[in-house]
């Protein structure tokens, strides 16, 4: 199957932030932050440990209230929306957790079917066949439904996860970490499931990232953020020539020269 | 759009030449909204008529994975019948995300939930339950190896966390089990009074709170308090430690789970629940002493003087032996359901529940044996 068709890219934004400022009681996460996603990309923040990465993200998707600033997600407002206003939106999109977060008193499809429950009025013969479809994307075998989720590995935890974070077909996806903790061989399949739900699903993408192998294949455009600023915006190439000290490190420190060469060596085949 | 398209699958008329065609419209936007609409409108639509079958997906506005569900599972279904079912003018898109479908949806269907008959159920329940038992006794096999295993070593004994335990499980526990036993001594009293008066017997309302609360009510009070605050506590502890692998962690590191976490347990309840009963003993005679004065005219001076002759020194001693053996029975109950834990945060609540329920239980019941054993000993 290569019949991939990108979906038309349009410039229209996605997800619109506006000078943010973010704090946990003393301590400033975010300073004057401000960036922009498009529709149908795959948009990646990076940065150290503790630089608000995963802030930003929980920002986005109204878990944290930010101190000041606006953030427009499908071009509303969400800072200070109550959670009734926030509904439409929350079912727009999908929230992949960093450890996966599936509710283990439910079986793997249990979890998915959940989402569709609460939110469609299909049959409840359709939402076992669409949670089984799901997890069947996510690349987990068939008997994984069945299952608790502390029955799984990591690996197939967070398919699941996944499975669940696309269980309403929504446009607009949020990874954190999506490969951390897994295998290589998991972590790239996971890649190419992050290509593949792009381009056929049309999704947007949004992500947390340490891993530098998936930033080169998947990401158009990524941040780079840093004590709380963002240091540059673009994709991974452009990034690469960029000219600041913890940028060079990040891409050609021994881990980031590796995944930079294996991009390269990818591309040609 | 002056209204909203909704959803169709619409049969058209069967076309006039003598070739056997059904033909049908997928109209409107396939998605999750829709879906449920559409679902109705499919069954026996493909019955109604023989022949191949081409769907003409021109109006079809959008689709997403559950709409190419339907498509592809209404696909399956002509196919079964032993027709051909071609789609034409689908969108390039809509195309792609209907082979994505297919591909995977191979191995899609659910293993049914199969539900036992009753009689295996019961036997299944059974089974547990007497599993559950050798696990209880192992557990109580391997707690007493392991205190063996200290007290033939009594410098292994983990002072600080039995300390810590006699804070929380003990002193802690101070103000509300006084309390309680207070209320529970004017009650009896207040029963007593009426009764009592009667007979003009005034004076033995010492009698009646003195044995009462001696021989059974604060041991059984006290036990039921430590129970609902402290095994719970353990049974919680125990089974998150479970749940996020810190018991494995333990294990790998060298140091018994028993050794570290259930004997000091143990041993601190035994040493708090005696004591903690000696306390309730005085509050609840006091809670007495109250009562007596206000409603039976019976001074504290002679209240105090009956209750010496009232009550021996074994009533006392009945009451306060039997607390070492509830403390064990919690300690040991509530530690072993935290063991019993196991995957989810739902387990864990089901556990500490469990721990609390059974705890209880078997207090009675061992209370209830203790009165028979004192009665055939004559105590």
């Amino acid at each position: 199957m290569k019949t991939m068709v990108r979906p038309t890219r349009t410039s229209e934004s996605v997800i619109d932030i506006r000078k943010l400022h973010t704090r946990y009681g003393k301590n400033v996460v975010h300073e004057n932050i401000s960036l922009t996603v498009r529709a149908g990309e795959i948009f990646s923040l990076v940065g150290g440990s503790g630089c608000g990465k995963s802030t930003l993200l929980r920002a986005i998707i109204m878990l944290l209230k930010p101190e000041s600033g606006s953030i427009r997600v499908f071009g509303q407002e969400v800072v200070g929306l109550s959670d009734e206003q926030a509904l439409p939106l929350r079912r727009r999109w999908g929230v992949m957790f960093e450890r996966g977060a599936l509710f283990s008193s439910l079986t793997v499809a249990e979890n998915v079917g959940m989402v569709l429950r609460e939110h469609t009025t299909l049959s409840s013969r359709m939402i076992d066949e669409v949670a089984a479809l799901k997890i069947a994307l996510t690349g987990l075998p068939p008997d994984a439904g069945g299952k608790y989720p502390s029955e799984l590995s990591g690996g197939m935890r967070k398919r699941a996860a996944l499975a669940r974070a696309i269980a309403l077909d929504p446009e607009l996806l949020f990874l954190d970490e999506p490969t951390a903790g897994l295998d290589p061989l998991s972590a790239s399949g996971l890649d190419e499931l992050v290509i593949n739900l792009r381009d056929v699903l049309g999704l947007t993408i949004m992500m947390v990232t340490h891993d530098l192998d998936l930033l080169w294949r998947t990401a158009d455009r990524v941040a780079v953020l840093d004590r709380g600023a963002i240091l540059g915006i673009g994709s991974m190439t452009e990034l690469s020539k960029l000219d600041h000290p913890m940028i060079r490190e990040y891409f050609y420190g021994p881990r980031g020269r590796a995944a930079r060469e294996q991009e390269q060596s990818w591309k040609k085949k | 759009m002056t209204a909203r398209q909704t959803a169709q699958w619409v049969i058209q008329p069967t076309a006039p030449s003598g070739v056997s065609l059904v033909s049908v419209r997928c109209e409107g936007s396939w998605t999750v909204k829709e879906i449920p609409h559409i679902e109705q409108q499919l069954p026996g639509i493909p019955a109604s008529a023989a022949g191949d079958v081409i769907i003409d997906a021109s109006g079809l506005t959008a689709l997403d994975t559950a709409g190419a569900w339907l498509l592809h599972r209404t696909l399956l279904r002509i196919g079964q019948q032993g027709r051909k079912a071609r789609i034409e003018d689908m969108r390039p898109e809509h195309k792609t995300l209907l082979e994505l479908v297919a591909t995977h949806a191979g191995e899609r269907q659910l293993q049914q939930h199969h539900v036992d008959s009753q009689l295996v159920q019961v036997g299944k329940r059974a089974v547990t339950q007497w599993l559950n038992i050798q696990d209880m006794l192992a557990f109580i096999g391997e707690s007493a190896v392991a205190s063996l295993r200290v007290i033939s070593q009594p410098r292994r004994i983990r002072w600080r966390t039995v300390l810590h335990n006699l804070q929380s499980a003990g002193f802690e526990a101070l103000p509300i089990t006084g309390l309680l036993s207070f209320l529970m001594g004017v009650v009896i009293a207040y029963q007593g009074a009426d009764q009592l008066q009667r007979f003009g017997a005034n004076i033995f309302i010492a009698d009646l709170v003195g044995l009462a609360m001696l021989r059974e009510l604060s041991p059984l009070l006290t036990a039921i308090i430590v129970a609902g605050r402290s095994g719970s506590a353990y049974a919680a502890q125990i089974g998150t430690m479970k749940v996020t692998e810190e018991i494995d962690a333990l294990r790998t590191i060298g140091v018994g789970p028993q050794e570290l976490l259930v004997l000091p347990k143990i041993l601190a309840l035994m040493i708090a629940l005696p004591l903690l009963t000696v306390y309730a003993d005085v509050a609840g005679i006091f809670g007495g002493m109250l009562m007596a004065r206000s409603k039976l005219d019976v001074s504290f001076d002679a209240f105090l003087d009956r209750l010496g002759d009232a009550i021996s020194l074994s009533s006392f001693l009945v009451g306060v032996a039997k607390a070492p053996v509830f403390a064990a029975i919690i300690a040991l109950v509530g530690c072993f359901q935290g063991f019993q834990a196991s995957g989810s945060a739902d387990s864990v609540g089901r556990q500490t529940t469990v721990s609390v329920v059974q705890s209880i239980f078997l207090v009675i019941v061992v209370d209830a044996m203790f009165s028979i054993l004192f009665n055939w000993l004559k105590i």
